[in-house]
C-alpha cells in the first residue's frame, strides 16, 4: 500500500526559548520560516525527521508539518502552523513581533 | 491571612532547588526531553505553541498585596508584561524561557507563591469560591477547609500517581460560585440540626464527557472531612482506569460503577481508615481557622458612597453590576473586570496588577481573589471607599461594568497559545463583547454566561455556558460549536449542542442571532436567557441559529 506523501517542512520548539524554528536546507535550525526546507519526498522527510530527534539538546517535538511551495519559502497549509509562524491573534507577539520591529 | 510555615518555605525551596538542577541537566543534554518533561510538567511548566507556558497556583483563587506586586514584577522581568488569570484560579506566563523558569520559581516562592500540582496526575489546586470570606449568603468561609486539603495533599505520598488529574473545588454558600458540580469531588457546606457538614458530590468533571457529579454522602460532618477524601481519593486509586488515559478519570469510575456501586466502596474505605485519623487534623484546621479570621471590619457612614451614586451615572452603572453583597454592614465586594470589550478575558498588565495590589493594600484589608470567571476580586470593601477605587480602576481601564453580562466572557487561550488546541477562542470572545458593546444592548440583554473552549477538553467550561461554544478543525477549518443552556451554579445543568457548527466568520452573527431570539421572546426584562431558554426549549433557538433550514421545512 503506498502511503501518499504530502510536502512537509521540519518544525520543533527551540529547548531554550520555546520559540517556533523550522529545519533548513543546510541542516541548521532556523527562527524564519522562509529558510524552511520543503521536503517533497517521502523518505528525505522521514530521514530528516529521524536526525531533527537526535537534536534533543536543542528543539523539542520535532515533527512534520505540511507545506506547499511559496514565493517566499515554504507555506502552511493549515492554520495551526500557519499560526505557529505568525503569533498569537491578541498581542503582536511571537514572530510578528520581529516582523514589526525589524 | 493563612501564612506559609517553615515547613513549608523549606519544602518549596528545596523543591525550586531540584527543579534548577533539573533543568541544568536538560540545558546541559544530561537530561532528555522523555525524562524531563514529566519534571517541568510537575513544577507548572508546559511547551505550548509559540513559548514556554508557566503556570503558578493562587490557591483558593487569595492573595496579598505583596503576592500581586510579585506576580507584576515577575510578568516584566521575565515574560512579556502581562499574565493570564485562568478558570482553575491559576495565573499562567505565557512566555518565560526555560533558564529563567528556576528564578521565577524562586522569586514565587520569596512570597510563598509555587507552581506544585497544577500540572499531573495528582491533586491539583483547590478552588473555592471567590466571595469565601465575605459574601452575605455564606454559611462560613471555606478557605480553612481548601487550606486543610492543599496541605494534606501536597506531596502526599499516595496520591501523587493517580489515575488522572484531580480537582477539588468547595463553596461555603448555597449559591454555589464555584461550579463544585463540575469538579472530581465538589464540596459544599451545609447544616443539619445545627451541626456544620458537608455535602460531598463525585464524579463531576467537563471535558470530552462532560458529567455532573453526584452526592455521594449529603452529610458528611466536619470531622469526617479528610478521611472520606482520603476514602475516596484511595477507592478512586484501586478503581479509576489507567488503561485509557480518556476513561481515567473519576467520572468514568462513576458511570462504570454506578453511584450506588462506588458510594458503597467509598463507604466500606472510610470505615476501614477512620479509626487511624485521631483528631490531628482537626488541630491544625484550628490552628488554620486562626489564620482566616475575618478581618477588623470599620463601622463608618456610607455617605460617600451614596453621593457619588446620584451624581456620577458611569460610577452608578458600575456599583450596579460589579459589586455583591458583603457580609459585613457598609462594606461591599468588588469584582474588578479584566473583560474590557476588546481586551483578551483574563490578562492583567504588570501595571494592572500592581494598581489592584495598591488598592487592596489601601482599601481592601490586603486581600485580593482570583475568580474562575477570570476576573479580579477586592473582597472586603468599605462602601465609603468605593469612589476611590472606581477612579483608580477607571483610570487603569479596569472599571468596566459588566460582570455577569454577555461581555464578561471565559474564554480559555485556545489556538493562540495552547499546543491542544483546535480553534482560537480569545478573538471570539473579543469579537462578541465588541460587537454588543457597539449595538449598545448589554445592559438590556441583562444576566449571560457566554464560554468558550478552543478544544473538547473545555479548559473554558463551555459545556456550562448558557451559550457554550467549543472551537473545533474541520477539515482543516476552524469551526465553532454551540451548546446552549448550560448552568454552573447549584442548579447545574451541560448545555445542549444546538446542531452543525459555524465557521469563524459566522460565529458571531450565530451568537447575535442567539440573543435577538431572546429579546423577542422573553417573558419580560426580568427573565434572563437561561430562564427564557428553559422556559420555551432549544426550538426558538435553534430556529434563529439556522433559519435556512426553518425555510426549507415550511
Ligand atoms: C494552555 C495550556 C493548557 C493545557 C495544555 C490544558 C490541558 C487540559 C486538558 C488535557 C484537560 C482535560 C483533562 C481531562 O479531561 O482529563 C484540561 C481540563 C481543564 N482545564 Fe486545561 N489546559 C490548559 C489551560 C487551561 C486554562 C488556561 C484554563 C483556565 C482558563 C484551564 C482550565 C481547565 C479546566 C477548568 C479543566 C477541567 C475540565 C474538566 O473538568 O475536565 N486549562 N486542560
Ligand atoms: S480547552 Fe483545549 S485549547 Fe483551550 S486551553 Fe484547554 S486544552 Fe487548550
Amino acid at each position: 500500500m503506498s502511503r501518499r506523501f504530502t510536502p512537509s517542512v521540519v518544525t520543533a520548539n527551540a529547548l531554550l526559548s520555546g520559540e517556533v524554528v523550522w529545519l533548513s536546507a543546510d541542516n541548521q535550525w532556523t527562527a524564519s520560516p522562509q529558510q524552511a526546507a520543503l521536503f517533497t519526498d517521502a523518505a528525505q522527510a522521514d530521514e530528516r525527521l529521524a536526525w531533527a530527534l537526535t537534536q534533543a539538546d536543542i528543539v523539542v517535538g520535532p515533527y512534520l508539518a505540511a507545506a506547499k511551495p511559496g514565493a517566499d519559502g515554504p507555506e502552511p497549509t493549515h492554520f495551526r502552523e500557519a499560526f505557529r509562524r505568525r503569533g498569537p491573534s491578541n498581542y503582536a507577539h511571537g514572530k510578528q513581533e520581529a516582523l514589526c520591529s525589524g | 491571612m493563612y501564612r506559609y510555615t517553615e515547613f513549608d518555605e523549606a519544602f518549596i525551596r528545596e523543591r525550586n532547588a531540584q527543579f534548577r538542577a533539573q533543568v541544568e541537566r536538560r540545558i546541559s543534554g544530561a537530561l532528555t526531553e522523555e525524562e524531563f518533561r514529566p519534571l517541568r510538567l510537575m513544577n507548572g511548566l508546559y511547551l505550548q505553541l509559540h513559548a514556554y507556558m508557566l503556570r503558578v497556583a493562587i490557591p483558593y483563587g487569595t492573595l496579598n498585596s505583596a503576592q500581586m506586586r510579585q506576580l507584576a514584577m515577575i510578568a516584566e522581568r521575565w515574560d512579556k508584561g502581562y499574565g493570564h488569570f485562568t478558570t482553575r484560579q491559576n495565573i499562567q506566563y505565557n512566555w518565560p524561557k526555560l533558564g529563567d523558569v528556576p528564578d521565577i520559581l524562586d522569586a514565587l516562592g520569596e512570597v510563598g507563591m509555587h507552581a506544585i500540582q497544577t500540572s499531573g496526575n495528582c491533586v491539583r489546586n483547590v478552588t473555592a469560591d471567590h466571595f469565601a470570606g465575605a459574601a452575605a449568603d455564606e454559611i462560613a468561609d471555606p478557605r480553612p477547609v481548601a487550606e486543610l486539603l492543599r496541605q494534606w495533599s501536597t506531596d502526599h505520598p499516595e496520591f501523587q500517581f493517580l489515575p488522572r488529574k484531580f480537582k477539588v473545588a468547595i463553596t461555603g454558600s448555597p449559591n454555589d460560585r464555584a461550579v463544585t458540580r463540575a469538579h472530581d469531588i465538589g464540596l459544599r457546606m451545609v447544616e443539619q440540626d445545627g451541626e456544620p457538614g458537608f455535602e460531598v458530590i463525585v464524579g463531576g468533571g467537563l471535558g470530552r464527557t462532560p458529567m455532573l457529579g453526584m452526592v455521594v454522602r449529603d452529610f458528611l460532618p466536619r470531622a469526617d472531612l479528610l478521611p472520606y477524601i482520603e476514602a475516596i481519593l484511595s477507592t478512586y486509586n484501586s478503581f479509576g482506569r489507567r488503561d485509557n488515559k480518556y476513561k481515567a478519570r473519576i467520572k468514568i469510575t462513576l458511570h462504570e460503577l454506578g453511584l450506588d456501586d462506588l458510594r458503597s466502596r467509598i463507604e466500606a474505605r472510610f470505615a476501614e481508615i477512620r479509626a487511624e485519623w485521631r483528631g490531628a487534623d482537626q488541630e491544625i484546621l484550628a490552628r488554620i481557622e486562626q489564620d482566616f479570621a475575618p478581618p477588623a471590619f470599620r463601622d463608618a457612614p456610607v455617605d460617600a458612597y451614596t453621593r457619588a451614586r446620584a451624581a456620577d451615572p458611569v460610577f452608578r452603572a458600575w456599583a450596579d453590576t460589579n459589586l455583591h453583597e458583603h457580609r459585613a454592614p457598609g462594606y461591599a465586594i468588588v469584582t474588578i473586570s479584566t473583560k474590557a470589550h476588546g481586551a483578551t478575558p483574563g490578562d492583567a498588565s504588570a501595571d494592572q496588577m500592581r494598581v489592584m495590589a495598591d488598592l487592596a493594600k489601601r482599601y481592601g484589608h490586603d486581600e485580593l481573589r482570583i475568580s474562575h470567571e477570570q476576573n479580579v476580586i477586592l473582597p472586603h470593601v468599605h462602601k465609603s471607599d468605593l469612589p476611590a477605587v472606581h477612579a483608580a480602576l477607571k483610570a487603569m481601564g479596569l472599571a468596566t461594568a459588566n460582570v455577569g453580562l454577555i461581555s464578561d466572557i471565559i474564554a480559555c487561550p485556545g489556538m493562540d497559545y495552547c499546543a491542544l488546541a483546535t480553534a482560537r477562542s480569545i478573538p471570539v470572545a473579543q469579537e462578541i463583547a465588541q460587537r454588543f458593546e457597539s449595538l449598545g444592548l448589554e445592559q438590556e440583554i441583562g444576566a449571560m454566561k457566554i464560554k468558550i473552549s478552543g478544544c473538547i477538553n473545555a479548559c473554558g467550561h463551555h459545556h456550562v455556558g448558557h451559550i457554550g461554544i467549543l472551537g473545533l478543525d474541520k477539515a482543516g477549518v476552524e469551526s465553532y460549536q454551540i451548546t446552549l443552556g448550560g448552568d454552573g451554579t447549584e442548579a447545574a445543568a451541560i448545555g445542549e449542542r444546538a446542531g452543525p457548527g459555524f465557521a469563524y466568520d459566522e460565529i458571531v452573527p450565530a451568537v447575535e442571532r442567539l440573543v435577538t431570539a431572546y429579546l423577542a421572546r422573553r417573558a419580560g426584562p426580568d427573565e434572563n436567557f437561561l430562564q427564557t431558554y428553559r422556559r420555551l426549549g432549544a426550538a426558538p433557538f435553534k430556529a434563529a441559529l439556522y433559519p435556512e433550514e426553518k425555510a426549507h421545512a415550511a
